[in-house]
């Protein structure tokens, strides 16, 4: 099970959900939103002028019973939260982190398309398929 | 004719019995009896007097007739006033049409499209290969060649209507040349000039990019829904850096003139357009192939080899001669530019050799091939991955000669003093075998030495083999002297650390000034140094292993040494 949401300030909407397998996705889009907050309080708490790679992935936000949740932030504040099944413990930080950075990599591509406006929500077909790939890596 | 193409039977006409129903016209006008086997033969291509365009439009005759899905020329588009009553039901049950953004009106009930999801130009059954010759050249006889040409010597100035009108003229242009390549997907001559022009129009330096906004303001011109101009971008945009270059430009102009010509943009950029493609068709074979695994192609394999073919034959019409020799003449500058920096770093390195040590030579020969890399730009980089595999193999041959080695003999004769003993640096690549056994020689000296000789103590191991070396060293001298001469004397710093011992070796040997080199010598003697470098560092691994070995060796001498010593006495008494 993964879910991975980008979130943009101000209002911190979604411009992207996808998750896999789809059921019960209100539940983690529930929970993605009351991650939300965490991710707003350790951005704040944060605070120093340097953020650099390191300090952009912010790591295991929430333990619950069921799942993870792991954040990760760009420099303009755009928040990438990913759901992941705690029963997947295959995961390590390590691949966390290489998916943050892809969904990093694509946003930026995605970002350099002037067609694309800030705000809008993601419908770039290299995004999904490169989220995809993510994901059934994962599962 | 409809009874024998199978129409009758089937009901209605599908593609397969189109084309047969096509070629028993043509057969039929030509003379041939209106038999199955008719088809078969060479035939002319039908004509069909019911249509008017001006002037004659000629069919081709599909070649392929099994299996495959065809796609109408837009020409054909102009043909809607051909009825094809006679031939009852066309192919609406086959599939949806696709009903082109600026299509003429009516029915494309008569030449429908079948969508490009079914294979992009894999559909192109040849109904453009059998135009007849004047189709080979490249303005077909279409009435439309005067306001066409008119149109397009207007349209670098005009706005977006006249980009509307051009576009389906050159969405004729582009029917006509298809025959050229059944793919919709290959740009040709008119259109690259077109888009090149275009580009002008925005961005005088055709070497340089267009910025995403301006592209987007140019694109949106052209009416298409933003999330389609989003994807063109997004196909077209192959570096992601927010900019077009021409080639990508052009990329996305066709992309954007196939969609408004109807046609369904694909998921991934076909080869046919992708910018190194676009950009040197001739200049780098071996990448392109590489790009072209690793993208996914729509187009099947033949289709594949078939293009290839045609590259050959596209890359032989003039612009893309004129992109090419540009991209010839770029590369030309940068070879030369690379030489010209390669030869500014020599002059440096050698003030470098004659100061330094032996262990920091080794640093600035290692920062050597690296800082080259540095001087260089990316480009040349670039330039040089597709230079260096095809030249290193001319190479070697000039560094076998005497006179480059004596010259790289000149170079590093000047880190003489410096340059500690050890395992003598293998001559050029022509004498391998000779330096491997002289080595051999030594290391045999160097065993037997200390079997001779009889150290001390173990405590003092380190030392003797110390010792040893350098006992070896007088008797190899004269060999390592004779090698020498021949040799490139490359220092080895990473040989075995425990070897020490500076050599007054050299010292003898004539301090040859450096005279200037031509630019071919001192490629070669990048060349030699990089070879020395890599047998320095097998070497190095032999010495260290053999190391290894003599301490062994060491250790169970002085065990049986002890042993014997305490046998002795018992002996004795």
């Amino acid at each position: 099970v993964l879910v991975s949401v980008i979130c943009s300030p101000p209002q911190n909407y979604p411009l992207y959900i996808r998750s896999v397998p789809t059921e019960n996705e209100l539940k983690f889009h529930y929970t993605v939103h009351t991650s939300l907050d965490v991710v707003d309080e350790k951005i704040s708490a944060m605070g120093k002028a340097l953020v650099d790679q390191r300090e952009l992935y912010l790591g295991l936000l929430y333990p619950t019973e069921d799942y993870k949740v792991y954040g990760y932030v760009t420099n303009s504040k755009v928040k990438f939260v990913m759901v992941v099944d705690s029963s997947n413990t295959a995961l390590r930080d390590n691949e966390i982190r290489s998916m943050f950075r892809k969904l990093h990599n694509s946003y930026t591509d995605i970002m350099c398309n002037p067609f694309y406006n800030p705000g809008d929500r993601i419908h770039s077909r290299a995004f999904d398929n490169m989220v995809n790939s993510m994901m059934m890596q994962v599962c | 004719i409809t009874e024998v193409c199978g129409a009758k039977r089937v009901g209605y006409f599908g593609p397969a019995q189109f084309y047969i129903a096509l070629k028993l016209i043509a057969a039929a006008q030509s003379g041939f009896p209106v038999r199955i086997e008719s088809i078969k033969n060479e035939l002319p291509l039908p004509r069909f007097m019911a249509l008017k365009n001006d002037g004659e439009v000629r069919y081709g005759t599909p070649a392929e007739l099994h299996g495959v899905k065809f796609q109408v020329p837009h020409a054909t588009l102009e043909k809607n006033s051909y009825k094809r009553t006679d031939e009852g039901d066309k192919q609406e049950p086959k599939s949806p049409p696709m009903s082109p953004i600026c299509s003429p009106p009516a029915s494309p009930s008569t030449y429908q499209r079948i969508p490009l999801s079914y294979g992009y130009g894999k559909s192109r059954s040849g109904l453009e290969q059998q135009h007849g010759a004047p189709y080979e050249v490249r303005h077909p006889t279409h009435q439309q060649d005067g306001p066409s040409s008119g149109n397009y010597g207007a349209k670098p100035t005009l706005a977006c209507s006249t980009l509307n009108r051009s576009l389906s003229v050159e969405r004729e242009q582009q029917d006509s040349n298809t025959h050229y390549s059944d793919d919709p997907w290959r740009i040709t001559e008119e259109q690259r000039d077109y888009y090149i022009n275009q580009f002008r129009s925005l961005q005088p330096d055709l070497n340089s990019f267009i910025s995403g906004s301006v592209a987007k303001n140019f694109f949106t011109k052209s009416k298409l829904p933003i999330p389609e101009l989003s994807h063109i971008w997004e196909l077209s945009d192959v570096d992601c850096d927010g900019a077009l270059t021409l080639p990508e430009f052009c990329a996305a102009f066709h992309l954007v003139v196939a969609r408004k010509n109807g046609y369904q943009l694909p998921e991934t950029l076909p080869e046919t357009l992708l910018p190194e493609y676009l950009q040197a068709a001739s200049l780098k074979p071996m990448r392109d192939c590489a790009l072209f695994d690793s993208y996914s192609e729509p187009l099947p394999g033949g289709q594949q080899t078939r293009d290839f073919s045609r590259t050959e034959k596209a890359s032989a019409e003039e612009v893309p001669d004129n992109s090419a020799l540009l991209q010839d003449a770029k590369k030309d500058d940068k070879k030369a530019l690379k030489v010209s920096t390669a030869l500014k770093m020599i002059p440096k390195e050698f003030q470098h050799l004659t100061v330094k040590t032996a262990a920091q030579e080794s640093n600035a020969l290692k920062a050597r091939p690296r800082s080259r890399s540095y001087s260089s730009t990316s480009i040349e980089d670039a330039m040089k991955k597709g230079e260096e595999p095809p030249t290193p193999p001319p190479r070697p041959q000039k560094s076998h000669s005497r006179a480059s080695s004596l010259d790289l003999n000149k170079i590093f004769q000047q880190n003489a003093q410096a340059v500690r003993s050890g395992w003598l640096p293998p001559p050029p690549p022509a004498l391998p075998p000779r330096p491997s056994v002289s080595q051999t020689e030594q290391v045999s000296e160097v065993e037997l030495h200390p079997q001779m000789n009889r150290p001390p103590s173990q405590a003092e191991e380190n030392s003797s083999a110390k010792k040893e070396v350098v006992l070896a060293q007088p008797p190899s001298k004269p060999t390592r002297r004779k090698l020498r001469t021949e040799a490139q004397g490359l220092e080895t710093p990473e040989l075995s650390p425990t070897i020490n011992v500076t050599s007054s070796l050299p010292a003898a040997k004539p301090h040859l000034p450096v005279q200037k080199q031509s630019s071919k010598q001192k490629r070669a003697i990048q060349t030699a140094i990089r070879k020395n470098k890599e047998a320095n560092a097998v070497l190095a691994r032999l010495n260290s292993e053999l190391q290894q070995q003599l301490k062994e060796v060491h250790k169970e001498r002085i065990a049986l040494e002890t042993q014997l010593e305490q046998l002795r006495p018992v002996t004795v008494l």
